[in-house]
């Protein structure tokens, strides 16, 4: 008995480990790019994000403050200060004067300046320069550091994708544009399908079983197969490339699933409720607005989550229906695309506008997680 | 001033959602209110009769909508793309019969048969490693206690559009010049297990795929998961305790006892994955947009369509898709219909 007590624990404690590490395998990807959405040009291309995370030892090349800063003491000329800006955390190392011996010196000691004077350098940048004659020149003297710095983090690339004024990068506006595709695109099939999911649900009707296995048979075709045709017809009616065709094609394209799930959630409800409000007289279009709407919710939320997930990731809809010559009317993840092809060395900017369009449905993900987990087990055909 | 906001999209938006809306519901109400008032009213000397002819129509003032939608958005495309691969189109609009001229031409390119090559690596790689996780991961989160952060975690990636898995990737296999630091994880690895000279890991023909791969393969395993950890809870229980008393191993129990049990719901995911996989496109476009023998159906369908301009071509391209899709369609539909029975 003890021993199976031992091997179980064993085993578990295998578990665990096997399970911490593939979570982080499946984390540590988005996690790089999100840090270094926080970090500045400089520091990403100089070492990897998971260093970012820790104190760092850099080179740095300082300078002391202007000669005209000097005051006179005791007959000796001062100039006083640090070398690191206010509220900078940094702990120096070795530092020198010369370019060529930038690690000359240890903190607290004192060196030679070329001008002539002195310089003596403390661990957390103080330093105090002296000299029996006026320091002379318009700048301070320079001085190179080895010292390590606590993790530094910036705001800076989110303000200048998001707010900038003649903001080059155009996420701001994608990220509207992104809006006005989803909402609408989300919204217009669950109607169209809620009604049709009733029918087929709870109405009969000759060739009903038919129309099922139809919705079931579209559900798996690409939509590749409709861009053209779809594209040509738009043109056609005259609306071509805008957002009145992308809502349209997307409400096309989501509506099997839309059907399919809703058909089977309201197919599972029980037929003694419906059956007595047929009997108190309720009309279907009663039974289905006051009855079956409000039970279905659960359904109807997941098909929503599915479809602004798909809808707000989709690149190639809205490639081909939406987005004209002109770019106006580009979306996120068009927009992220054009960065990759003209700046795809520039990770700041990648980075940023990367977690700007996977922030809202991250943020729809975690608080509606149930739902999608619903929608995914109910609509995988079984 | 006025004209400005009126054409602003997100005024065009609220618009289209109040039409729509109103439009749906409106639509179904009075077409509802007509048909049961006007056409067939319950009253008079055909009542009763009048009753059931409502009834019969009824359901399809319901489906019309629906069916319109569908048949004009995913039907019709299926025969038009048909018509068009087998048709070219001849300057000043119009097409003319071709045959099988398109498909010939397709079949001489050896970029058709390097996206088919890579399709094929694609359709057996991804759907299995997605499957094989997910698997693993909804068999150990099963019984310890963080399980359920550990797979709300794994199933992230799912929320994370195809584009910006790619950026995220793109990332992970950065390379910089051998005297810098790397800032790419799997150049980091690398150099720091011994490799001499970062790689450029998506420009190394054959192998680039697989890293391709990895990326939808991250993101379709918390779709295995979900669904698979799904079933593991519907085994009976009293299957496994009979195994454990039998003495039967933790390996045994889970590939005798368990997996045999879910094997339906694994084909299942196996097929859904495999739908996913054949119309991928934005990981191949957003990371090598086919160069380096990446190429894809999907992406080779896009480039023949929108920058060679060929659509005989590119739509013999989607009917080969559709083609490979079809077993599938054919499989699921004959599913559902013996479920309705």
């Amino acid at each position: 008995m003890n021993n199976i007590a031992g091997s179980k624990s064993s085993l578990t404690w295998i578990v665990h480990i096997t399970v911490a590490a593939l979570v982080i395998l499946w984390m540590v990807p988005t996690v790089g790019l999100f840090v270094s959405s926080f970090r500045t040009a400089d520091q990403i291309s100089t070492n990897g994000w998971w260093q970012a995370l820790f104190p760092s030892e850099q080179n740095l090349t300082l300078r002391s403050a202007a000669p005209e800063t000097q005051i006179e003491q005791d007959g000796l000329f001062v100039i006083e200060g640090r070398l690191f800006d206010d509220g900078v955390k940094a702990e120096i190392s070795v530092w020198g004067i010369t370019s060529r011996n930038i690690d000359a010196f240890k903190p607290g000691e004192t060196a030679e300046l070329r001008k002539g004077g002195t310089i003596t350098v403390q661990a957390d940048g103080r330093y105090r320069m002296e000299h029996t004659e006026p320091f002379t020149g318009s700048r301070g003297s320079r001085v190179f550091v080895t010292a390590t710095q606590p993790p530094k983090f910036t705001l800076e690339n989110y303000n200048k994708i998001l707010f900038e004024k003649r903001n080059v990068d155009g996420m701001g506006k994608a990220f509207l544009n992104t809006f006005t595709v989803t909402i609408p695109a989300t919204i217009i099939p669950i109607l169209v399908a809620a009604f049709a999911a009733y029918a087929l649900a709870w109405m009969d009707f000759p060739g009903r079983a038919l129309l099922v296995a139809a919705v079931v048979g579209l559900l798996v075709v690409p939509l590749q197969l409709a861009l053209i045709p779809l594209l040509k017809f738009h043109q056609d009616i005259g609306i071509g490339k805008g957002y009145l065709g992308v809502w349209m094609a997307h409400t096309g394209f989501g509506l099997p699933l839309a059907i399919y799930l809703l058909r089977n959630y309201m197919a599972g409800l029980p037929r003694d409720i419906i059956e007595n409000a047929r009997v108190d007289g309720a009309t279907d279009f009663q039974i289905f607005t006051k009855l079956i709407l409000p039970l279905s919710f659960p359904a109807l939320a997941s098909f929503a989550i599915f479809q602004f997930l798909w809808t707000w990731n989709d690149l190639l809809v809205a490639k081909v229906f939406l987005i004209d010559a002109t770019g106006q009317t580009t979306v996120m993840t068009a927009r992220i695309i054009e960065l990759l092809g003209t700046r795809g060395g520039n990770w700041e900017i990648l980075a940023t506008a990367a977690f700007v369009s996977i922030a809202v449905p991250l943020a729809v993900f975690f608080a509606m997680q149930k739902y999608l987990v619903r929608g995914l087990l109910a609509g995988s055909v079984k | 001033m006025n004209l400005d906001l009126l054409n602003s999209p997100a005024v065009l938006g609220v618009v289209t959602i109040v039409l729509g809306v109103s439009g749906c519901v409106g639509y179904f109400y009075f077409s509802n209110l007509i048909l049961d008032k006007v056409i067939f009213p319950p009253r008079g000397r055909n009542a009763g009769r009048n009753i059931n002819y409502a009834n019969m129509v009824r359901p399809w003032l319901f489906l019309l909508p629906a069916l319109l939608a569908l048949g004009l958005y995913l039907a019709y495309p299926v025969f038009k793309t048909l018509h068009f691969s087998l048709t070219e189109r001849v300057p000043g609009g119009g097409n003319v019969w071709v045959g099988a001229a398109n498909y010939q031409q397709m079949l001489k390119e050896p970029k058709f048969w390097e996206a088919m090559r890579n399709n094929m690596l694609w359709l057996i790689v991804v759907p299995a490693l997605a499957t094989a996780f997910g698997l693993l991961v909804a068999q150990l989160t099963d019984r310890i206690r963080w399980g359920n952060i550990a797979k709300s975690l794994i199933f992230m990636p799912m929320a994370i559009s195809f584009v910006g898995a790619s950026v995220i990737w793109k990332l992970v296999y950065d390379t910089r010049p051998a005297e810098q630091d790397q800032i790419g994880m799997l150049n980091a690895l690398y150099i720091f297990f011994g490799g001499s000279d970062p790689q450029t890991w998506l420009t190394i023909p054959f192998w680039n795929n697989f890293f391709l791969m990895a990326v939808l393969v991250w993101i379709q395993t918390g779709f295995a998961m979900v669904i698979l950890s799904a079933a593991l809870r519907g085994i009976p229980e009293e299957t496994v305790e009979a195994a454990i008393v039998d003495g039967a191993s933790p390996l045994t129990i889970f590939f005798k006892i368990k997996v045999p049990q879910i094997r339906a719901t694994i084909l299942v995911v196996w097929t859904t994955i495999t739908i996913t996989v054949l119309k991928v496109f934005d990981i191949v476009f957003a990371m090598t947009n086919g160069q380096w023998e990446t190429q894809v159906l999907a992406n080779y369908m896009y480039d023949k369509l929108f920058r060679a301009n060929d659509w005989g071509v590119g739509s013999a391209a989607a009917m080969v898709i559709m083609l490979l899709v079809a077993p599938i369609l054919v499989w699921n539909v004959r599913n559902a219909r013996n479920e309705m029975r």
